[in-house]
């Protein structure tokens, strides 16, 4: 199964970011195989809806699952529509979480807060 | 020919320093004024004038509306949107309408014409009176993205009598909601607390009113005895200042009851009646200085 994480660096004794729409990098991984890659994020510095288009190239991936500590409305409602299941991440390197995710110890996340839209700065 | 009212924008860098007070008592005081309440996210003026005979207009921007149907999946519309507020999922594309800025660019990105529009309100103007004060009040939906097609609306030339002077109540910060509100301002007055955070905020508006050149001057509120911040930074960058307002029990009071202060008590009344001779004198040198504005 493909499955994704926001990561602050490009390995995995990194740490996961706890933002999901502005994360840095996307790491890609399949649990099958152990493959995986790295993404820079192009939603990072956008104006507004980053959310929605970091959630775009997720599901553009073709992934099942995404490890995340939190995660906003509109990006939720996008990997929704597209079946991706949201986990919620645990404090922890990101090889940690991918051990819990594939040992089946992290649960679906639950609360979505709601999008930082608009360009007040 | 009529000739043109001065508009007068009073804004600061944090809310709660005093903006709304200088507004209305200002107006006030001019008796035969205008005064506009662009602090649409949380309009106060119009709890202290108690405007009568309210007409109220809703103020609607237009979002895109996609014909699935004709959707090629090309997703140059996705791409084209700087606020991401279109996304492409499961061969459909999706509008997300609280992110979108109107600005029609995904209709015209589209080569097989499958984007509309629609209106979507997104708050209204109301327009009133207090006594021979004209009140204009725009107030935004909770959750919009932006307020300035309702500033936008309030600030309109057709509807504002132009004969008279006319007070401009920013909303708080420097953000481009708050330059839409100063752009055709002859005057802006900022108003400071003396507080070192009321500096940092204060440096803010200052920055934002010389990149638009715009003829300003400061209100010193809240002021204590011993050190102010706020005057020493003035001091320092030759900035006029235009009126001190004390940290006062009785202004706070009526302040707080949503009454106007200039209206209930002689003191205050001396204190606006003077700081808007000043603002008055202000604008005078400054159209003599400077007569294309």
């Amino acid at each position: 199964m493909k499955i994704a994480i926001p990561v602050d660096n490009q390995n995995l004794e990194s740490s996961v970011c706890p933002s999901f729409g502005r994360a840095p990098y996307f790491l890609f991984y399949n649990t099958d195989t152990k493959e995986n890659y790295y993404l820079d994020n192009s939603a990072v510095a956008s104006q507004g809806g980053a959310g929605i288009r970091a959630a775009q190239v997720i599901a553009d991936h073709g992934v099942k699952a995404l490890l995340t500590p939190r995660c906003g409305e509109n990006a939720e409602e996008v990997l929704r529509k597209s079946e991706v299941l949201i986990y919620k991440s645990i404090p922890g390197t990101v090889q940690e979480n991918i051990d819990a995710f594939v040992a089946e110890q992290l649960v679906l996340l639950s609360d979505f807060h709601p999008g930082f839209h608009g360009h007040e700065k | 020919m009529k000739s043109k009212g001065v508009r007068i924008a009073i804004l600061s860098g944090k809310g709660g320093t005093g903006k709304t007070l200088v507004s209305v008592n200002l107006a006030s005081i001019a008796e035969k004024s205008i005064y506009i309440d662009c602090d649409v996210e949380e309009p106060n003026g119009h709890l202290f004038f108690k405007p009568e005979k309210v007409q109220e207009e809703v103020i609607t921007v237009k979002i895109p509306v996609i014909n699935d149907s004709m959707c090629n999946g090309c997703r140059r519309c996705v791409d084209f949107c700087k606020f991401n507020a279109l996304a492409f999922i499961k061969n459909k594309p999706y509008v997300f309408e609280e992110v979108c800025h109107s600005c029609g660019g995904c209709m015209l990105s589209c080569s097989e014409n499958a984007i509309g529009e629609q209106e979507k309100p997104i708050g209204k103007v109301l327009r009133g009176f207090s006594g021979s004060v004209s009140v204009h009040t725009g107030m935004m939906n909770t959750g919009e993205a932006s307020g300035i097609p309702i500033i936008k609306s309030l600030l309109n030339d057709s509807i504002i009598n132009e004969e008279l002077p006319i007070f401009v109540d920013c909303p708080p910060g420097s953000a481009c909601i708050v330059m839409e509100s100063i752009k055709d301002a002859d005057y802006c007055i900022l108003v400071t607390e003396p507080t070192i955070f009321g500096v940092h905020n204060l440096k803010m508006v200052y920055d934002l009113v010389r990149l638009f050149k715009k003829p300003h001057g400061v209100v010193l509120n809240k002021c204590l005895d011993g050190e102010n911040p706020a005057e020493m930074f003035c001091i320092e960058n030759n900035i006029p200042i235009l009126g001190r307002i004390p940290f006062d029990n009785e202004l706070g009071r009526l302040n707080s009851d949503a009454k106007i202060a200039s209206r209930e008590s002689n003191r205050f009344r001396s204190l606006f009646t003077s700081l808007l001779e000043t603002v008055k004198k202000e604008v005078r040198h400054e159209t003599t200085v400077n007569p294309q504005r």
